[in-house]
């Protein structure tokens, strides 16, 4: 009797445990089998380096060139923000502040991790886009040929992907910087290092495999943000320039699933297709990155 | 010469550094701050307590509450055995070996999907495929997904702090590995569970991308408690999705900032949640 509940809770505790793995191969499958058709009946280089998008006209462009290099670059200027500004306030936290301001400071970027995404979109429009228009007609004054945005545009969703993965990089790297040994400082310091000086190359460089999983997040964080930059990107598929209203990937699903049908709707998943091709890249480099952590620790 | 420069530089960095870091809090306060003052005269009672309806002259969001609910509590019930199982599966059976990397890179990948793509697999998965429609129970599926691996991993800290000795001891006296688990490691590993539940359940609060095209949009309350169950197979729209709506297609800024003041109260409160549960975590801990 006790052997037969022994059995049976192993097996339902093994179910438990496969149940993860049948999700990640069923959506893999999905996204493959919804993909694909597409690549197909509109032709691979057509659909993946075509800059036109015009699904509804007659005859239907579907190039979603400019969507992925939206998405691209807007990460990448993203991070390239987020990254400085999350590493400088990592190592106030691990290095420099007192325990009542790392408290405070440390509490603060655990409640901006908690926002939900559409707060920030909200936000970025009636705060960031007025102030992103005002910019604009300054910059284009003398430029008629120039397409307004009402400040809706790439600009305003790098500001607000930059300061979303803020959070995850701030995490990562101070948990990170806290590891690297005391003894490693104090040598620094013996040999006539200031404090800054051993931040910069002695702690950060220590602790640089921590950092690189924290930037690596937020670049997959970035990545796969929808809603917040659905709001303040504007709504056109556009060449990526600052002042440009553009589609990512992400967006691109958002704005357009709900209404598509035959082959623009194959598109679509398409689209998904590439976005879920580049997380997991950047998923199995994390992974990399983690056990390369658990060797060199052991 | 070369001294006074090196000071110079580091005067630049220590301003770098504080500006940064005052950057985060200043940005929370400003958040808070504008959300307040630009959503507190929308809410009052009977914002939380009717829906919107033109017919009444009301504006509400208690539909949007109770989809809310609902699509959490139908969550958390699948999710929550479902994660701890999985923990107690990885800690308590298994032996190193290729099952367990595969299960570990599973969840690994799980937790770095975006919503957005679950929303798009739960849409022809459970929607299409399996003819579920818009409804909050393929939400519900579609969610249980997205938060298993803060459920699992949660669990597996957990677990991990319990002494072998509690498990030795156990089995010694002659218990069942399926009492050992049911009666000591779940009940010592039991804050570390209920962390990973709060963090899911704040997850959940805050979805949008993955709830668009699972559970839609629709708002309307049921009129009769009878009326919840066929709810679940009806479409509904959480909080976070009115917001989408009511701030873009509908341009109702007042409803849209009420509901953003609902939704930082709601996150505010679940982390502090947490941060009580993890100081009762270490004191046991210490003891």
């Amino acid at each position: 009797m006790n052997k037969v509940i022994e059995k049976t809770a192993k097996m339902i505790f093994l179910i438990c445990a496969i149940t993860g793995v049948l999700a990640v191969v069923s959506i893999t499958v999905y996204m493959f089998i919804k993909g694909t058709p597409a690549l197909k009946n509109v032709g691979i280089a057509e659909l993946l380096f075509g800059n036109v998008w015009k699904p509804t006209a007659n005859p239907p462009a579907y190039g979603i060139a400019y969507i992925i290099l939206s998405s691209i670059i807007g990460t990448f200027m993203a991070v390239l923000i987020g990254i400085p500004v999350g590493l400088l306030t990592a190592v106030f936290l691990s290095e420099l502040a007192g325990k009542k301001i790392a408290t405070i400071v440390g509490g603060a970027v655990e409640l901006l991790a908690a926002i939900p995404s559409v707060i920030y979109g909200l936000i970025g429009m009636m705060v960031l886009n007025p102030f992103l228009y005002k910019l604009e007609l300054l910059v284009f004054k003398n430029k008629p040929e120039h397409q307004f945005t009402g400040g809706a545009n790439l600009l305003a969703a790098i500001i607000v992907l930059a300061i979303m993965i803020l959070p995850t990089v701030i995490s990562i790297s101070t948990s990170s910087l806290k590891l690297v040994p005391g003894n490693i400082k104090n040598a620094s310091f013996a040999l006539g290092a200031t404090k800054i000086q051993t931040i910069f190359k002695v702690i950060i460089p220590a602790a640089k495999s921590g950092i690189l999983t924290g930037v690596v997040l937020g670049i997959g964080r970035a990545l796969g943000e929808a809603m917040a930059i659905n709001m303040v990107a504007g709504g056109s598929v556009n060449v990526p320039l600052p002042f440009n209203s553009v589609r990512f990937l992400t967006t691109q699903l958002v704005s357009e699933m709900s209404y598509s049908s035959g082959v623009h709707r194959q598109v679509l998943f398409t689209v998904g297709l590439v976005l879920f091709i580049f997380i997991m890249i950047i998923n199995f480099i994390l992974l990399k990155m983690r056990r390369r952590d658990v060797m060199t620790n052991a | 010469m070369l001294k006074s420069k090196k000071r110079v530089s580091d005067i630049i960095m220590y301003i770098l550094i504080y500006v940064c870091s005052f950057l985060s809090v200043l940005l929370l306060a400003g958040i808070i701050i504008y959300v307040f003052v630009r959503g507190i005269s929308s809410v009052n009672w009977s914002f939380l307590t009717t829906v919107t309806s033109k017919l009444k002259g009301t504006v509400g969001i208690a539909g949007n509450i109770v989809n809310t609910l609902y699509i959490i509590i139908i969550t958390m019930l699948i999710a929550t055995p479902v994660g701890v199982g999985t923990a107690i599966y990885l800690n308590e059976y298994a032996k190193a070996g290729k099952l367990v990397t595969i299960i570990e890179y599973a969840t690994e990948t799980l937790a770095g999907i975006p919503s957005i793509i679950f929303g798009l697999f739960g849409m022809v998965f459970f929607g299409e495929t399996l003819h579920m429609g818009y409804s909050l129970l393929t939400g519900s599926l579609t969610l249980i997904l997205m938060v298993l691996p803060l459920i699992t991993r949660n669990t597996q800290e957990a677990l991990k702090t319990v002494p072998d000795s509690y498990r030795n001891g156990a089995i010694g006296l002659g218990a069942g590995k399926w009492h050992m688990i049911r009666t000591i490691l779940i009940p010592s590993s039991m804050s570390g569970i209920i962390t990973g539940v709060i963090l899911a359940v704040g997850r959940i609060v805050g979805e949008s991308a993955a709830l668009l095209f699972t559970a839609g949009s629709a708002k309307a309350l049921p009129k009769t408690l009878a009326a919840l169950f066929p709810k679940l197979f009806q479409s509904g729209g959480t909080l976070t999705i009115q917001l989408y709506l009511s701030a873009t297609s509908e341009g109702d800024f007042g409803t849209a900032f009420g509901i953003a003041l609902v939704l930082l109260a709601i996150v505010f409160l679940i982390n502090a949640g947490t941060k009580m549960l993890a100081g009762k975590f270490d004191v046991n801990r210490l003891k």
